[in-house]
């Protein structure tokens, strides 16, 4: 893309003036810099971009980007965007996000927001914690979880970021973690020309009160064995040998070691991101430690009709036949009489 | 068409349809209304219905009625008593037997009158001995039947049948006020044009009603109410539900700006986004979100990229945006805010009025959070406050609630239709690119305004968000600041005085008695206290329409006067906001919170008890 891009952006043009408040260590500040690497790649004018955020570590972001931002209320970062893009779809309006400020507070704009298909980028960081209130359990905190308001461990099932999104009828989802500067530059990337409403969930180390809830993802020794970095047409390939892969067995994902059991690469499912049926990725989502490697990469990714432009063609076909033009038209439309 | 025997000619009329809430008379009164207004009289009307759509048939509870006060001279309020009632059940009877007038006529669907109907409406033997309504002039019509007959050789289900019960009624009151029935056979054929034997059907049962009428005349005087000599301009019903959907559009095109409403639908406010919803011919986008919050956080994300944002809701909804108008008072984005009252709190009652959402507004969110509440008087002055208040918030950069309440906006009268050349301009205050930073919070030294930079302006790239700010948009914790910032916010709205009109008295500057009221109890204010002028008292009034601010002449007006009576729908919201703003003076009150409107006589009766000093205050 760099060669084509008229605006010539480097990413410090999207360094704002504002000092970086984030704990030392926090995997907030690989996001931040992957993000403002991409948006440098893209070739849009700085001053299309919003970002709009709810309340958490995660929300301070846009304070951080030269680019207009809207730092809004806890949970609300979605229908604030919606508002945004609606008026102006030119815009290209990113929301970021927490994991309890999406699917806590904000959970019912989050799965509307997905279901409309409003074309926005929703870059959710998920560390399983609440940071800035100083360590209570998320909705996405695993079941057992002892934090300062389950001191004896949470007795609630979790949410999956991608289960909820598909289930909302989301067309795109990616999964990437905080460490992986190249792999969350090409999901941004992605998500950032997807058509729609575009979900990416950031794996995220907060280092003061979850340190490590994401270890076997991001341990170097194991990282590799853990996850499955999914690409489309590929086989589901994975394993610090790349010896190991997934198969579907009586409808169920199924991990299998290559050369066991005559178990070749051609058995492997291959990765097909734009499949409308959400049958396959709903199980890659949904795919845990330790039986499943984590998938990362982009899971879906469908095209289709985003709410914006069906805004746009409503308005033309009404303008179309309308005899309202104006608002004096409009005041003396039906019935009227003189005196 | 035959001769009619009695003919009473009078200034005003009061008529109420009253049924079942599925039988059709919030229809029946809006026919009749428009094809008064239409004739030329004045018009001010008020349906009051149940919150259930059909609820429990023949019960008193689930009586739907519409009022409509129709006028030879300017009518300000829907009446206190019907001269006229349609009953189509014994619950209708027992339901309005208070509120008519003596000699008033009694047209009712005798097929409904039997025993068991009686008994479910609380009557024990004949519902007019019981509720002493013998003197009053009856006429029992068998409708029920009489439709049965006129529609017996169509194809129409007897349900069908049953449902035109109300055009036969209709059809009865244009005989008894000699209308025309053109417009109502031109909304039926519009209304029903798919299937055109239903529309027959109405026709055929509205003349069939008229008809009746005119054969039993004998029994009951026709009215003649001519029409009213009001000033000349093009002329039009409207709800406030209506004029306040289309005072926003109005001010949105004269600032050059698109509306965008994001909202929830709660009655009694729906209808101001149902109307903004048809309006994308003029390019207002709508959006119906997945609740209250997100209506108000979309029409604010939608006023951060340069829209005019509006957000529709009714009390309990306004308790869930609270936090939201405060995003936008720091923000310091424009945003409109109406809140249509209902009976609360809570649930409360949803389809009656009430005023209680004054303090809401005013005061309900945390912090030091200063808005500009306006609140408009009569159905069609909602357009001129929508307008107002959209101009506020845009010149000012600031939200401005405004209230109106189920009274206005269901009810409707003629409204004489302004030209846009004759609305004021609405100032927007954008952003401009200069050498120098932009600074989001420099303000302008006037309006005490920021200027409105929105993304896609290139060079203006700012931050904007719920936390505190220094001028130059940074968050900042520094104490100076914040109450710097506070004040500063405080004052922009207290120096939104600069555009609010002086108090209008109504009546002597100086005098015994001051009648206060603000919002939609107008009507029943100056009604009564032109009554008592009339009768010789030295009685004025005066009407708020700026809550916040108040007007720059309310002291000098409450000075001319020896009493002030606040007359408001809640136990005494404005008249403790005005003990708080203009401490010297006292202030008896006068307050009813019943879900329903004031009626002149009640007003009237309690200003006469304060003249003559007996007031219990």
């Amino acid at each position: 893309m760099s060669e084509t891009n008229t605006n010539h952006y480097v990413a410090k043009d999207f360094k704002s003036d504002q000092e970086v408040r984030w704990c030392p260590g926090c995997g907030d500040h690989g996001i931040l810099a992957s993000l403002q690497k991409t948006l440098a790649e893209l070739d849009i004018p700085k001053e299309k971009y919003v970002f709009v955020s709810g309340i958490g570590c995660s929300s301070r972001l846009p304070y951080y980007m030269n680019t207009y931002g809207f730092h809004g209320i806890h949970g609300r970062a979605a229908a604030i965007a919606t508002g945004i893009k609606i008026s102006n779809p030119e815009l290209m309006v990113w929301e970021i996000t927490g994991d309890g400020d999406a699917l806590a507070i904000g959970g019912n704009h989050f799965i509307h927001a997905v279901r409309r298909n409003l074309d926005i980028k929703i870059i959710l960081f998920n560390n399983e914690i609440y940071g800035l209130t100083k360590g209570q359990y998320s909705p996405t905190s695993k079941k057992g979880l002892v934090t300062k308001t389950s001191p004896y461990g949470t007795i609630e099932e979790s949410f999956k970021v991608g289960e909820l999104t598909i289930g909302a009828n989301g067309r795109f989802f990616a999964r990437t973690v905080d460490y992986n500067l190249q792999l969350s530059n090409e999901v941004y990337s992605a998500a950032a020309l997807h058509h729609g409403t575009a979900v990416v969930e950031v794996i995220q180390n907060c280092v003061i009160f979850n340190d490590g809830a994401h270890d076997f993802i991001t341990n170097k020794e194991t990282r590799e064995d853990n996850t499955i970095t999914l690409r489309h047409g590929e086989p589901m390939i994975f394993g610090k040998n790349r010896d190991k892969g997934l198969v579907l067995v009586n409808l169920k994902m199924k991990v299998v070691k290559l050369g066991e059991g005559g178990i070749t690469e051609k058995d492997l499912l291959i990765h097909d991101a734009h499949e409308p049926n959400p049958g396959i990725h709903y199980r890659l989502v949904g795919m845990t430690y330790p039986d499943y490697p984590v998938a990362l990469g982009i899971i879906r990714s469908i095209d289709a009709p985003t709410y914006d432009e069906g805004m746009i063609d409503q308005h033309v076909r009404v303008q179309e036949k309308s005899h309202v033009t104006c608002v004096d038209e409009l005041l003396r439309s039906g019935a009227t009489w003189k005196k | 068409m035959g001769k009619r025997l009695t003919v009473i000619e009078k200034d005003d009329v009061v008529i109420r349809f009253s049924g079942d809430s599925g039988d059709g008379m919030q229809l029946t009164g809006t026919l009749f209304s428009a094809t008064s207004a239409l004739f030329g009289n004045d018009i001010s009307t008020f349906p009051d219905y149940p919150a259930e759509i059909r609820a429990p048939q023949g019960t008193v509870g689930g009586v739907s009625g519409f009022q409509v006060h129709i006028g030879h001279k300017q009518v300000n309020t829907p009446g206190d008593f019907a001269d006229v009632l349609v009953a189509m059940n014994p619950a209708a009877v027992r339901a309005n037997a208070r509120y008519l007038t003596k000699g008033a006529t009694i047209i009712y669907d005798s097929d409904n009158f039997t025993e068991k109907h009686i008994a479910r409406a609380g009557y024990k033997s004949d519902p007019f001995i019981e509720d002493k309504l013998d003197g009053m002039h009856l006429i029992p019509a068998p409708i029920t039947s009489i439709v049965r007959e006129a529609l017996k050789n169509t194809d129409l289900d007897q349900k069908t049948i049953l449902r035109t019960k109300n055009m036969f009624a209709l059809g009865m009151v244009y005989w008894l006020f000699d209308s025309k029935l053109n417009y109502t056979e031109e909304f039926i054929e519009e209304k029903f044009g798919k299937k055109p034997l239903v529309a027959e059907a109405n026709s055929k049962v509205l003349r069939a009603g008229y008809y009746y009428a005119e054969t039993i005349q004998a029994v009951a005087p026709s009215y003649k109410v001519s029409p009213a000599n009001i000033e000349k301009g093009t002329y039009r019903n409207i709800n406030g539900n209506q004029a306040t959907a289309w005072g926003l559009l109005a001010a949105a095109e004269k600032a050059g700006l698109k509306l965008f409403i994001g909202s929830y639908p709660i009655t009694p406010a729906t209808g101001i986004l149902e109307e903004l919803a048809l309006r994308k011919d003029l390019g207002a986008k709508s959006l119906q979100a997945e609740d209250e919050i997100a209506g108000i956080c979309i029409a604010i994300g939608a006023s951060f990229a340069g829209s005019l944002g509006v957000t529709s809701t009714s009390g309990p909804g306004l308790a869930l945006k609270s936090e939201a108008i405060n995003l936008a008072v720091m923000t310091e984005l424009p945003l409109v805010v109406v809140d249509v009252q209902r009976g609360g709190p809570s649930t409360g009652l949803p389809t009656k009025t009430e005023q209680a959402d004054l303090w809401q507004a005013l005061y309900g969110r945390n912090g030091e959070s200063p808005v500009v509440v306006l609140a408009a008087g009569t159905p069609s002055d909602c357009f001129h406050y929508a307008f107002r208040a959209a101009k506020i918030a845009v010149e000012y950069m600031t939200p401005v609630i405004l209230l109106t309440d189920s009274y206005l906006a269901n009810g409707s009268e003629p409204w004489r239709i302004p030209s846009m050349s004759e609305m004021p301009k609405v100032t927007v205050p954008w952003a401009v690119k200069t050498d120098k930073e932009f600074l989001p919070y420099e303000r302008d030294p006037e309006t005490l305004a920021r200027r409105w930079a929105v993304p896609g302006m290139e060079g203006l790239e700012h931050r904007v968000g719920g936390l505190e700010k220094t001028i130059k948009g940074s968050v900042s914790y520094t104490p100076e600041n914040h109450e710097y910032m506070v004040k500063m916010r405080e004052d922009k709205v207290e120096g939104v005085v600069a555009q609010v009109p002086d108090l209008k008295i109504v009546g002597c500057t100086t005098g015994d008695l001051l009648v206060i009221g603000w919002g939609s109890t107008y009507g029943h204010i100056v009604t009564a206290v032109t009554e008592l002028q009339n009768e010789g008292h030295s009685v004025s009034a005066v009407n708020f329409n700026y809550i916040r601010p108040l007007p720059k002449n309310t002291d000098a007006v409450f000075a001319g006067f020896k009493q002030r009576v606040v007359c408001e729908l809640n136990l005494g919201q404005f008249a403790n906001y005005l003990r708080m703003k203009h401490q010297k003076y006292t202030y008896h009150q006068f307050n009813k919170v019943q879900g329903l409107p004031f009626t002149v006589r009640e007003i009237k009766e309690y200003c006469i008890k304060l003249l003559e000093g007996n007031s219990n205050e």
